[in-house]
């Protein structure tokens, strides 16, 4: 995808499609008042999605982060989740997988169905959970491993392999797909956090793939990185596409334009558009939406 | 999705495994729990006896002929002082069991009094000498004067042991009978000073030794160590030297204190030719090693107040050492009294170094400055470990449980302090 | 005039200086410009005057004994400075006795000895004096000059604390300097009566001294090896018990343990560390070991009455708040975006914990426990009070051994001489320990060091 300048973004989105204007600006000035239903606008719902969330609250102690928040994501897409800082993306992102769950005084509301099940109901194991949802964080984090042993990890937990050799073959196969096995072929025993910062982001790719999950969730990946290592990221999750779902957390505008199908825009906890990425970008339907496109905050 | 299959297959094995090692975890804490309340209640039950000594009460004949002095003799502190006491208590047994004749039984009944007590009732008699009358009725005093320690054991315990004959049992029961035995309130653990005798001995020369020690130790470490604290911390340049002293302080607060103990002995004792025993020479050893005890909180103490503060000072125009004197110090001083009390406290507990420079002689007196002999607290405990009496365990453990009590008080004391007094900027 | 004398009229000379000096800077500042207060002229004053003066008589009460008894031995006829170093030392002995005493003596000589110690140390005392009083009156006399009240006082005062407070934390190196001179000085004498290696490698221990000054100490053996080995096999049982339990301590209370749980047990461990060790070698001596003897009777097992295995325990016990803080810390260092890398991939808090925070926090871990055993193998009063005084060389832990630091204390706690071999063994055995925890501290910070440096 070409990068859209905000000057021509600006300039598209002058006419306004339609009488819903009006509406949307009264709604955008009294919506801090409304903490449930909230209307979002766009195709947050889906049918057959792969993962599907409603009415989505989270609380951190009395503190309430995600207000009813409903989105789903389909299978094989590449969801951008966009907006200003700490209005709740990653939180979001992290209920699904229950990361949250690692955090004490933090209270998640809704429902959450992967293919149509409770992740959680007391019936579904996070651990299995987070097998099939993998998750790749913003700081790069290898483990104090050589290489192979980072991309093993996984499969070792869950005894996915059975010999060696296919040990081998999985975490073959994984780096080659994180693009990084030319690169570390030569070098398997040497200690993860000896690679460079983009390596070792794709380590962690490559890692989370090693256990075949089905969604993977990105919680802003290449922030930590420089430009070219940015490039190579990108470039990997749209090959991934193939194979998983895919749901990310950026704060570049760009690089959502880039890499997603639907995009998202979360502000202070709602979700108050989503949609096709192109539509987005050239023609948001919220003035909030707008504003944070042309850079008014955030 | 074999793959969830193949997970799910394992998940069973993996939570035993997680439940497992939350139970070793829960047991290691456990267990820290268990011995720290076995050693506490072991030391509380030992000590249970040492707090109450066994007393006979004796009706003492003071008429003048008895006492061996003439109708005319003035009363006085010489005549007082003269009178052969131990040879009343005798008298005194004797005429509680008039029955009793040979020579051996005799012996007996006489060892069921301390050997101590001809020095209470000497004492007692010269406080109130107008007890002795000249009238002609016979004054007799009955007075509680202490038991010998077997016996005092025994009557505690209420187990036969060794050291007491049948005859002695006799003795007891039929003064139990007569109600002229009883327990009460230990007040010689406190008011006395070491002794041969366990129901003589008490800890006030070793309370003393300790206090005398840790004044030395807290004059001599204390500004020593707040002033290497704030050279370091403020003006010390980055140089190696600074390196080494740094490196220095760091390796002496893991040096083992007997290594102190050998240091006070051939520097202060053999080179300065400083006296044994005394707790200057304690003090002086015990400071070394709590230098760097204090040393590092002072300096953590130093560092933690914001540089905001010091560069408004330096903006008004005061020199930098104004500055660390007028301002930082007085804010850092709750963490440095905080760092110094728990300092303090660990070198009341301190028992190797001070064997090394001689405190292990039986010392009875009570030390009155830095330059007498004397004992510590810790030392005091060594020493009378070793004894075998029974009534010496007691009061070894009686011993601990006065000097846990003075480290609990510290230490809570240091806690108070941070609580109230430190400022989190 | 005495010591405390001059110390006192020093003190009165600093404070007229102060005085002084301080009128003349205030009468100076009425009529040109001062650069300080006058309280700085008049303590800087002051200093001039006491320092010098306070530096010279603590030299003199230093080295003047020595040169005091270098007189004496010089004034000794030669008949009796042949005779050896022993009687030597004797005679001086007894004249140090009789001048402290204040009495006369019969024999001619020592009386002579006496009545030049008295007549040297007069005239050195004079001498002092003199000197005192010329150094204090001379920095008044400076005080007043315009040299001085033209300069910056404060900043000259400044100088001199700052001085001081360098001096302060320079007694750290003395204090390490001492150790190391004192504990090597002692024990190469040592080694010029028993060579290096029969001390090292020796394996027979019983130290009986010579009864007559002219016996080597052939009659007594100082091979150390069954002290080491004493040394060790307490210390391994006591790491034996407080590794596991101060590791895995460690790890509950900072991964699974809830707060007030934490707020209860953190503390109670560390009382543990705060209490004295002669309370732990009670404890050992009077509970533990008669009661492993029970115990180990009852089976059927021959335990001594002070087995090594009660030390171990006791010490063990006393040992886990030093495993189990510093591992916590370093457990809690480990960032917590690796504990979300392996959760988020399926990992368990066990698997976690075993797989990737345990081995990341290693070198953390330890550290510590090399600091721990540093600590056990300096430990004294546990193993006096209930570990045994025959060096034996065994590896069961129900036997009696005897360790490095009792030998020292039961050494230097008899009534001997300070020079006999038997003292000076003493000092031998401090050399290896000193080194040893000297070595296992140093590597033991390092690695910490290091480790932390990791994740800052």
């Amino acid at each position: 995808m070409s990068t859209n300048t905000t000057a021509t973004l600006s300039q598209s989105f002058r006419a306004k499609p339609n009488s819903m204007q009006e509406d949307i600006t009264n709604d955008a000035t009294s919506e801090s008042s409304e903490h449930s239903q909230h209307i979002t606008i766009g195709e947050n719902i889906l049918e057959n999605a792969k993962f599907t969330t409603r009415n989505v609250n989270v609380y951190y102690g009395e503190k309430q982060a995600i207000f009813d928040v409903s989105l789903d994501i389909d299978h094989n897409e590449v969801i951008a989740l966009i907006g200003p800082s700490g209005c709740g993306k990653s939180t979001y992102l992290r209920t699904l997988n229950r990361m949250n769950d690692t955090i004490s005084n933090c209270r998640v509301t809704g429902d959450f169905l992967l293919d149509n099940e409770d992740i959680y109901s007391k019936k579904m194991d996070p651990v299995l959970l987070r097998a099939r949802v993998g998750m790749v964080f913003q700081k790069p984090n290898p483990f104090p491993k050589s290489i192979y042993d980072n991309v093993a990890y996984g499969p070792r937990l869950h005894g996915l392999a059975r010999t060696n050799s296919e040990l081998d073959e999985i975490v073959i196969t994984s780096l080659e797909k994180a693009g990084l096995f030319k690169e570390v072929k030569d070098r398997l025993n040497e200690p993860g956090t000896g690679l460079s910062g983009g390596q070792q982001q794709r380590l962690c790719i490559a890692r989370t793939i090693a256990v075949s999950p089905e969604v993977i969730l990105m919680d802003e990946p290449a922030s930590a990185l420089d430009p070219i290592a940015t490039a190579i990221i990108e470039e990997l999750i749209d090959e991934l596409r193939e194979n998983f779902t895919i749901a990310i957390v950026t704060h570049s505008m760009q690089q959502a334009a880039r890499v997603s199908q639907r995009t998202a825009y979360f502000h202070l906890g709602k979700i108050i558009e989503v949609g096709e990425t192109s539509q987005i970008f050239t023609n948001p339907r919220h003035q909030l939406t707008e504003n944070y496109i042309t850079g008014k905050f955030g | 999705m074999n793959n969830t299959d193949i997970v799910k297959h394992g998940l069973k094995k993996r939570y035993a495994k997680e439940k497992r090692f939350q139970w070793y975890g829960r047991l290691a804490v456990l267990t820290g729990f268990v011995f720290l309340t076995l050693l506490l209640l072991d030391i509380i039950i030992k000590a249970m006896p040492a707090f109450q000594s066994t007393q006979i009460l004796l009706d003492i004949p003071l008429d003048r002929e008895t006492l061996e002095l003439s109708t005319d003799a003035t009363i006085n502190k010489d005549t007082l002082s003269a009178i052969n006491y131990d040879g009343l208590i005798k008298k005194s047994l004797s005429q509680l069991y008039p029955q009793v004749s040979k020579r051996n039984d005799r012996k007996q009944l006489y060892k069921l009094v301390s050997s101590g007590a001809e020095f209470s009732l000497r004492e007692y008699i010269m406080k109130n000498p107008e007890l002795i009358s000249s009238n002609s009725e016979i004054p007799v005093l009955s007075i509680w004067l202490k038991a010998d320690d077997d016996i005092d054991t025994f009557y505690k315990l209420q187990t036969k042991i060794s050291r007491v004959s049948d005859r002695q049992v006799e003795f007891i029961d039929s003064l139990i009978q007569q109600q002229r035995i009883r327990t009460s309130f230990n007040t010689t653990f406190f008011t006395a000073s070491d002794s041969r005798e366990p129901e003589q001995a008490g800890i006030k020369g070793a309370l003393l030794g300790s206090f005398w020690t840790l004044l030395v130790t807290l004059l001599i470490s204390l500004p020593v160590g707040i002033g290497a604290a704030v050279y370091l911390e403020e003006f010390a340049p980055q140089n190696k030297i600074t390196d080494f002293i740094e490196i220095n302080i760091n390796n002496l607060a893991a040096v083992p204190s007997i290594v102190f103990g050998l240091l006070g002995l051939s520097v202060f004792i053999n080179f300065f030719g400083m006296p044994r025993s005394v707790p200057l020479v304690g003090g002086l050893v015990l400071s070394l090693m709590t230098l760097p005890t204090i040393i590092i909180s002072s300096r953590a103490a130093i560092k933690s107040v914001p540089p905001s503060i010091k560069e408004a000072a330096l903006g008004i125009g005061a020199s930098h050492m104004q500055t660390v004197f007028h301002h930082v110090l007085p804010l850092a001083m709750p963490g440095i009294l905080t760092g110094t009390i728990i300092g303090m406290a660990q070198a009341l507990g301190e028992t190797a170094p001070l064997l090394m420079i001689g405190m292990v002689a039986f010392i009875v007196d009570v030390p009155g400055g830095v330059v007498d002999s004397a004992t510590v607290l810790p030392v005091q405990i060594y020493l009378w470990s070793d004894s075998p009496e029974r009534a010496f365990t007691a009061l070894t453990a009686a011993t601990i449980l006065v000097l846990l009590a003075f480290l609990a008080i510290m230490n809570t004391l240091a806690i108070f302090l941070r609580k109230h007094f430190e400022r989190r900027w | 005039m005495n010591s405390s004398a001059l110390l006192l009229l020093i003190t009165g000379l600093s404070v007229i200086a102060f005085i002084t000096a301080r009128q003349r800077a205030y009468i100076h500042g009425a009529s040109s410009k001062l650069k300080s207060l006058p309280k700085h002229y008049g303590v800087l004053t002051a200093l001039w005057s006491g320092i010098p003066a306070l530096v010279l008589i603590l030299s003199w009460m230093i080295f003047q004994p020595a040169y005091l008894h270098q007189q004496i031995i010089q004034s000794l006829p030669e008949s009796i400075t042949i005779k050896g170093e022993d009687s030597l030392s004797l005679y001086i002995n007894t004249i140090d006795l009789a001048i402290a005493n204040g009495e006369a003596s019969d024999d001619p000589v020592i009386q002579k000895a006496i009545l030049s110690f008295n007549d040297a140390e007069k005239k050195s005392r004079i001498i002092l004096t003199i000197l005192v009083l010329l150094l204090s009156l001379s920095g008044i006399i400076f005080g007043l000059t315009k040299k001085l009240l033209n300069s910056h006082a404060r900043v000259g005062v400044e100088k001199v604390v700052k001085g001081f407070l360098a001096l302060c934390s320079a007694v750290a190196i003395f204090t390490t300097v001492g150790i190391v001179l004192s504990v090597l000085f002692e024990a190469l004498r040592f080694f010029e009566s028993i060579p290096f290696t029969d001390f090292m490698f020796g394996t027979s221990w019983s130290p009986q001294t010579a009864i007559r000054s002219d016996q080597v100490g052939s009659s007594g053996s100082f091979g150390a090896i069954p002290l080491f080995v004493g040394t060790m096999l307490i210390s391994a049982i006591a790491m034996l018990i407080a590794v596991p339990i101060g590791l895995l301590s460690a790890i509950y209370l900072s991964e699974y343990a809830s707060a007030r749980f934490r707020s209860i047990a953190k503390p109670a461990l560390e009382l543990l560390a705060g209490i004295p060790t002669v309370v732990y070698g009670f404890f050992a001596a009077l509970s533990v070991a008669p009661f492993i003897r029970n115990v180990g009777e009852s089976i059927g097992l021959s335990v001594a009455s002070e087995s090594a295995l009660a030390a171990g325990i006791v010490m063990g016990v006393m040992i886990i708040p030093f495993v189990s803080s510093l591992s916590d810390d370093v457990i809690t260092a480990v960032p917590q975006s690796m504990r979300d890398g392996s959760l988020g991939l399926g990992a368990t808090k066990s698997e976690t914990i075993k797989q990737v925070i345990i081995p990341a926090a290693l070198p953390g871990i330890v550290g510590g426990v090399l600091l721990a055993a540093s600590r056990a193998i300096g430990e004294t009063m546990i193993v006096v009070m209930a570990a045994g005084m025959a060096a034996k060389m065994t590896a069961n832990p129900l036997d009696a051994v005897t360790t490095v630091t009792v030998q020292i204390v039961t050494l230097l706690t008899g009534d001997q001489e300070f020079d006999s071999p038997k003292t000076l063994a003493a000092f031998a055995l401090g050399l290896m320990l000193f080194l040893t925890t000297l070595i296992l501290n140093v590597i033991a910070l390092h690695i910490v060091r290091k480790y932390r440096e990791q994740y800052e």
